[in-house]
């Protein structure tokens, strides 16, 4: 068993993951600071049109951000019944309240969740896990030890789900699968715990056994380069931000945090 | 472990055998420096390898473990080999080059970028030694490497080991009780005694002779011993009756279906792949069943179909009277709580199956279940502790417990609540002698009191020994492949 496999298709893939984390650090970040209608609109319009360059398949896009197109709708209407009335009110329903304030608040709440989720899946699923590790690793500077661990940790993630269906049935095997669902629940969530925990001892010392953790610095088999095409990625991201902000500004709606 | 005294020279190939607990294990991790420090336990005695502190001597030496699963590292092929040698800081030029001599000493020829995850067992545990053969170790120190694979897996395994000892001149040692495994390999046997020290040390011949008896005695697998073969036993009424039934890794059945949704359930169960193979089988009263086939044929699959833990996904799998008396035909209807007396399955992973935090509640789980009275209970328990020699460990935590306990107190579990058919998945993975023979003895007990046995197996020896019939899997799917 192995987590959903990276995409591999397109310009994204072969950027340096950490450029990636960059980029979408730097639109969330900014698109963060106001929530309103035209800095959300401007940077989703450029992503859009960025979107049409990064050839990744129509189908997988499809099916990786199905998520984001969900859930930016569902928080909008939201938003719409129970967002902070002001302005003119349509409706009046119990709690539910329909106003110009919260029509304006759920437009703008829609746009900013697809202009700061896009992006970040997009270049999340090209990321291979083991080429991030690298990254970071090289080019941040961040431990090895603490990198590599996790690495290897990530790969357990699979081992768990086998775990997990071996437990129920072996729960129904042992005739207790009809105690109260809460308890079974619990107790299987702590068996699955305890199994983890053997595991990663064993991964442990399976890495011991080849040199982890020895004192000698270590090396890279993979290099991990921040070449120029990575630094265009985080100029590109800034430029999306910028231009985002400053329209808003220039239309007065930029609010930074709602203020 | 204490006092043991031990020199292995250079170019030396070792076996070390001794019982369970004698410190096999021990020894392999101290010489590899993974045994802990000072936190971990007290160490007395002096410990070196090439004149130097194992812990300072990392890349010295390899260790290869049991268990296929965790010693896979990182997600491609070339990179968990490398990996090692990034740690011990080789240059980054000549990495890859060892990397594919080490790939080709063990005889792995897959693209540098394959998937580790997709690989067998047997696979696994060759990419395993290529990480350590990348290292140039001086000394390989295998730990049961080929105790958790099947035959095949054992064989490239061991020839995999051969050519890389042949192409270095490494050091070997190598703790298995299966010795025909390693006979022609090695050139000394060394063997441990279970109160520390050793016990015989000399030529592969001289010390498997076992003229004092000592190995038999210990749990090891001596070459040439006659394989037991069992006695007729009589077989009476069916219990569980198989027809062109389709198996697969269907939705795991958490609590019996209710009446509504059980189509559903049915429908869903269809969505999964079934095997190809499709299955007519009869068990009697008294019978023994044998699934055997080569990895990923579907025996556990089928076992656990069988035991009423995943759902047919075609076909008939019809619980007799004699099996269901008054709950209904189809196992995987019945509440987890009327398997207890009809059907007991014993997983092949006996960690799993443990939900007490003691051996003695472990036993008692399924008769509380049952809501058997109490000294009903302490007397049964009792008597299972008795027999499968457990006694000692009645209040231990079944996870402390060594590997040939945990698969006695797994399958003592299922026999508490004397279920009329017996599953076991792989009940011989692993074990010594001792086990083997005693779970051999126990069948043939169950079979005289007419219950029936079902085992999926590699095991050759373990099915004649138990007098089973065999039912072969993935036959039809080799010739379509």
């Amino acid at each position: 068993m192995s987590i959903i496999a990276p995409v591999r298709q397109g310009p994204l893939a072969a950027l340096n993951p950490v450029a990636k984390l960059g980029a979408a650090l730097i639109v969330t970040v900014v698109l963060l600071l106001s929530i309103d209608i035209v800095s959300a609109a401007v940077a989703l319009g450029i992503e859009l049109v960025l979107l049409c360059f990064s050839r990744i398949p129509w189908r997988v896009l499809v099916v990786r951000t199905a998520p984001i197109w969900i859930a930016a709708p569902l928080a909008g209407i939201t938003t719409v019944l129970y967002g902070r009335t002001s302005g003119v009110v349509y409706v009046q329903w119990m709690f539910v309240e329909i106003s110009d304030g919260s029509i304006q608040l759920a437009v703008a709440t829609t746009l900013r969740i697809l202009a700061i989720g896009l992006p970040a899946v997009l270049l999340f699923i090209t990321i291979d896990p083991t080429d991030l590790a690298d990254g970071l690793a090289q080019v941040l500077r961040l431990p090895a030890r603490f990198v590599l661990g996790g690495l290897a940790g990530l790969r357990l993630v699979g081992l768990f789900a086998d775990d997990w269906r071996a437990l129920t049935l072996a729960r129904r095997a042992r005739g207790i699968s009809e105690s109260g669902a809460l308890r079974r629940m619990l107790g299987q969530a702590f068996a699955l715990f305890v199994l983890s925990i053997r595991r990663g001892t064993k991964l442990a010392t399976a890495m011991e056994a080849r040199g982890f953790g020895s004192s000698r610095t270590r090396t890279w088999a993979r290099q991990s380069v921040f070449r120029g095409r990575d630094w265009a990625t985080l100029v590109v991201a800034a430029t999306v931000a910028v231009t985002a902000a400053g329209a808003a500004i220039a239309a007065g709606t930029w609010h930074v945090f709602g203020a | 472990m204490r006092g043991l005294s031990l020199s292995i020279q250079p170019g030396e190939r070792v076996l070390l055998l001794g019982a369970s607990g004698a410190g096999k294990s021990t020894v392999l991790a101290g010489l590899a420096g993974v045994l802990g420090g000072d936190d971990d336990g007290e160490a007395t005695g002096s410990l070196t390898v090439g004149g130097r502190r194992p812990v300072d001597a990392r890349g010295a030496s390899g260790l290869l473990l049991q268990d296929p699963d965790s010693q896979v590292i990182l997600a491609r092929v070339g990179d968990d080999v490398a990996f090692a040698c990034e740690n011990l800081g080789v240059p980054r030029e000549q990495i890859w080059p060892r990397v594919l001599d080490a790939l080709d000493a063990v005889r792995l020829r897959v693209p540098l970028d394959h998937p580790t995850w997709q690989l067998s067992g047997g696979q696994k545990q060759r990419l395993a030694l290529a990480g350590l053969l990348a290292m140039r170790p001086g000394l390989l120190l295998l730990d049961e490497p080929t105790a958790n694979l099947d035959p095949e897996g054992v064989i490239e395994v061991r020839e995999a080991v051969a050519s890389a000892v042949a192409a270095t001149g490494a050091t070997l040692i190598v703790v298995e009780h299966r010795v025909s495994v390693w006979r022609g390999l090695v050139d000394r046997v060394i063997v441990l005694a279970a109160d520390g020290g050793v016990l015989a040390d000399g030529p592969p011949d001289a010390v498997l002779a076992d003229a004092s008896n000592e190995l038999r005695r210990a749990g090891v697998w001596l070459p040439d011993e006659p394989v037991p073969v069992a006695s007729e036993a009589a077989v009476g009424a069916p219990l569980l009756t198989a027809e062109a039934l389709a198996f697969g890794r269907g939705p795991a059945i958490a609590r019996r279906a209710k009446r509504g949704s059980r189509r559903a359930a049915r429908s869903q169960a269809q969505d999964a792949a079934a095997l190809p193979d499709r299955v007519d089988a009869r068990i009697h009263e008294g019978s023994a069943l044998a699934l055997v086939g080569r990895n990923g044929a579907g025996k556990s699959t089928l076992a656990l179909t069988l035991g009423g833990l995943l759902p047919p996904l075609g076909g008939v799998l019809r619980a007799e009277q004699a099996l269901a008396s008054d709950a209904a035909s189809e196992p995987s209807a019945w509440r987890s709580r009327d398997l207890l007396t009809r059907i007991g399955s014993v997983f092949q992973n006996p960690e799993h199956q443990f939900v007490a935090s003691t051996v003695r509640d472990e036993l008692a789980i399924g008769l509380r279940a049952m809501h058997e009275r109490d000294d009903t209970i302490s007397a049964r328990v009792d008597e299972l502790l008795d027999r499968l020699a457990l006694a000692p460990f009645a209040d231990a935590n079944p996870f402390t417990l060594s590997g040939g306990q945990k698969r006695r107190l797994s399958v003592a579990t299922a026999l508490a609540t004397r279920p009329t058919l017996l599953v076991l998945d792989e009940p011989t993975f692993g074990q010594d002698a001792n086990t083997w023979a005693g779970l051999v003895e126990m069948i043939a007990e169950l079979r005289a009191d007419g219950h029936a046995v079902v085992a999926a197996t590699h095991d050759d020896e373990f099915v004649t020994a138990i007098g089973a019939g065999r039912l072969l899997l993935g036959a039809s799917s080799e010739v379509a492949a």
